[in-house]
């Protein structure tokens, strides 16, 4: 079973990988509109990306007030 | 086309529709490449008229109240006209704002009955303003069979034995209560009656008309007013169909345009820029020759549609370009706030039809609409037909505030008598914009009076409404307001809030209170939260009951401190 951190790091990785921004700027707790420099439907992009990666689906009311990569990973692995 | 001077009210007009056009299909819903349901104009009729059998059955008298909050799909669009039929007033609210905001619109509007999409009703369910909500009768779609729904009825069962009974309602009463904007604030709830709809209808139809055939794409959420006209009333009066998608990812998007040969599509500035975003990057993989030919295309089809948008000759130079948007789009509106010029220019050099407007809810949606004939980015084009269109207090360049008066203009805000009378006065809407017409009826805009913001999103937002998350903060008073409220900007573009803050005596503003203001705006959705903050050294004015004078802060500031001084967060 996958836990929440390692969720939460894969997160982190393909976010990092599908905008193009180090790694190591990205924190769990970080605001990724403001850390990715992104809109609304670019995040729907990165929730793509998830959802092949972790081969899930993922509504988009999911990402609704949601703006942290940890709660985003919570999401996801709420549906693991 | 059905023609609407013969109705008095929606329910009447769509009732007539559902009957004139029975095997033409009305509504198709997909969920990305799925196709979860699909009605002609007569299942859509057999899947209403139980609901509102079932309504009537749970006591629902002539005007009374029901909510809606779920994202585009065709169980929001078979509830409004069940509502309708009902003789009731249709609340729709916005499915993006949190669950307390809701509350907060249902408890103002005073809703009694509420339809809502589950996972919605489960957030509401938990929110901290929950024992608030007084709404008699609460219908969820789509409830997992084991859900706790919380004493709320299943949509799908919520049916009633029987044939429902028409109500009819005048021309004046009240159809729909429409939040533009204001939440806890000061909830500005623009009460539209039936005549609004019907005008507004009959004045744009003539120019995106609709028949059997003929698709509009939805994506912008069916609360708002753009996609309630365009992707309900305009298409069922027409005999057209409305497609919903319930996703937003761009890839879907295009799929659908191919898959259900999309004639019409209203979008906001947001998705817009999205779509440019997504034909540059395609162009950028070309090669180097094919490329070269593209920009020709181009180059030919921007000299040769000048004067006005050639269709038909568009799609046969850029027959690539045009078969990614599915081959028969015949336009394109973007709305709901301020598009780049630069935006409109790229689309319309590919030659695809596209039409900005201007509108806003008090007016029942469109005010002008530009068609590009002949091609004026820069503007939003004339009035829609009947509609009159002055400024006012127009400064040496002619530039002066928006008046408009037309029988789309709503009948005032809820409960809000003042608030109207600031509004609507003798008849014309005052809408706060700037602008300036020209000789050709052109109406460009020019920034804003009032303060507030518009988001490339379409979201209306006050300043008031974000304060309340940043209580508590390490200050001895703050206050926000709209950058170029502020400092006025000959633009409506890039708008963005600002929050004031007055330290306590004696103490600095220091990284503890960018970081706590930092940590509350995360509270907010993203795009309600304020870009930066600024140190005001004074006391703020205030009324006798201690309100802030926020017209004479801003004179303080703008008097002494420019956008320099604003400390980004």
């Amino acid at each position: 079973m996958t836990t929440i951190e390692k969720t939460t790091d894969d997160v982190l990785q393909l976010a990092s990988a599908h905008f193009k921004v180090p790694r190591e700027q990205l924190r769990a707790d970080d605001d990724f509109f403001k850390t990715l420099g992104i809109n609304s439907l670019q995040a729907l992009d990165l929730l793509t990306r998830l959802e092949q990666h972790f081969h899930i689906e993922l509504p988009d009311y999911e990402l609704q007030g949601v703006s942290d990569f940890r709660t985003l990973a919570e999401r996801i692995q709420s549906r693991l | 086309m059905l023609d609407l001077q013969e109705y008095k009210c929606l329910g009447a007009a769509l009732r007539v529709a559902l009957d004139r056009w029975p095997d033409e299909v009305c509504l198709i819903e997909a969920d990305r490449d799925r196709e979860k349901a699909r009605f002609t104009y007569r299942q859509f009729r057999d899947a209403a008229l139980p609901l509102a059998r079932a309504l009537q059955d749970a006591s629902f008298p002539i005007g009374t109240r029901a909510a809606i909050i779920m994202t585009n799909q065709s169980k929001w669009l078979i509830s409004a006209y069940a509502i309708f039929f009902c003789g009731g007033v249709l609340v729709p609210l916005d499915y993006k704002l949190t669950p307390v905001e809701q509350i907060q619109l249902l408890v103002h509007s005073k809703a009694e009955f509420l339809i809502v999409e589950y996972h919605a009703w489960k957030a509401i369910a938990q929110a901290s303003n929950f024992t608030t909500l007084a709404t008699r009768v609460v219908i969820v779609t789509e409830a997992p069979a084991s859900a706790d729904r919380a004493g709320a009825k299943r949509w799908e069962d919520f049916r009633g034995p029987g044939e429902p009974c028409f109500v009819t309602r005048e021309a004046k009463d009240p159809a729909c209560i429409v939040y533009s904007s204001g939440t806890a604030g000061r909830p500005k709830g623009c009460v539209l009656t039936h005549e609004n709809y019907l005008e507004q209808c009959m004045a744009v139809t003539p120019i995106f008309p609709f028949s059997p055939g003929d698709r509009y794409l939805s994506i912008i959420p069916t609360n708002h007013a753009i996609d309630f006209m365009g992707g309900f009333i305009m298409p069922f009066t027409g005999g057209g169909a409305v497609v919903h998608l319930r996703t937003l990812r761009p890839e879907f998007i295009r799929d659908a345009f191919t898959r259900y040969k999309i004639t019409y599509m209203a979008v906001v500035p947001l998705i817009l820029t999205n779509l440019q975003r997504g034909l540059r990057e395609r162009f950028a993989a070309l090669s180097p020759m094919k490329r070269r030919m593209l920009n020709a295309l181009i180059s030919i089809n921007r000299a040769l549609t000048h004067r006005g948008p050639r269709l038909g000759l568009s799609r046969a130079l850029l027959k690539d370009v045009h078969q990614t948007l599915g081959g028969s789009l015949r336009a394109l509106l973007v709305g709901g706030a301020f598009t780049e010029p630069a935006t409109i220019t790229f689309f319309h050099d590919l030659g695809i039809p596209i039409y900005n407007g201007y509108g806003c809810t008090e007016a029942c949606t469109a005010i002008t609409l530009n068609d590009q004939k002949p091609f004026r980015p820069e503007t939003v084009g004339r009035p829609v037909p009947r509609m009159e269109i002055r400024t006012r207090d127009q400064d040496a360049e002619g530039v002066g505030e928006v008046i408009v008066r037309s029988k789309t203009i709503m009948s005032g805000y809820l409960d809000d008598p003042e608030m109207t009378a600031e509004t609507i006065v003798d008849g014309w809407l005052l809408t706060g914009d700037l602008g300036r017409i020209d000789a050709t009826g052109h109406l460009q805009l020019f920034g804003r009076k009032k303060n507030m913001i518009v988001t490339e999103e379409g979201k209306n937002i006050y300043p008031e409404d974000v304060e309340s998350v940043f209580e508590g903060i390490a200050a001895k008073e703050y206050c926000a307001f709209a950058t170029n409220f502020l400092w006025p900007a000959r633009t409506m573009a890039g708008e963005q809030l600002v929050m004031v803050i007055r330290p306590e005596s004696g103490q600095p503003v220091g990284e503890q209170t960018a970081a706590s203001l930092a940590e509350r705006n995360r509270r907010l959705l993203n795009y309600k939260r304020v870009s930066g903050y600024l140190i005001w050294d004074a006391d703020f004015p205030r009324t006798a009951s201690l309100k802030i004078k926020r017209a004479e802060l801003a004179d303080q500031i703008r008097k002494t401190v420019g956008r320099e001084a604003v400390i980004p967060l």
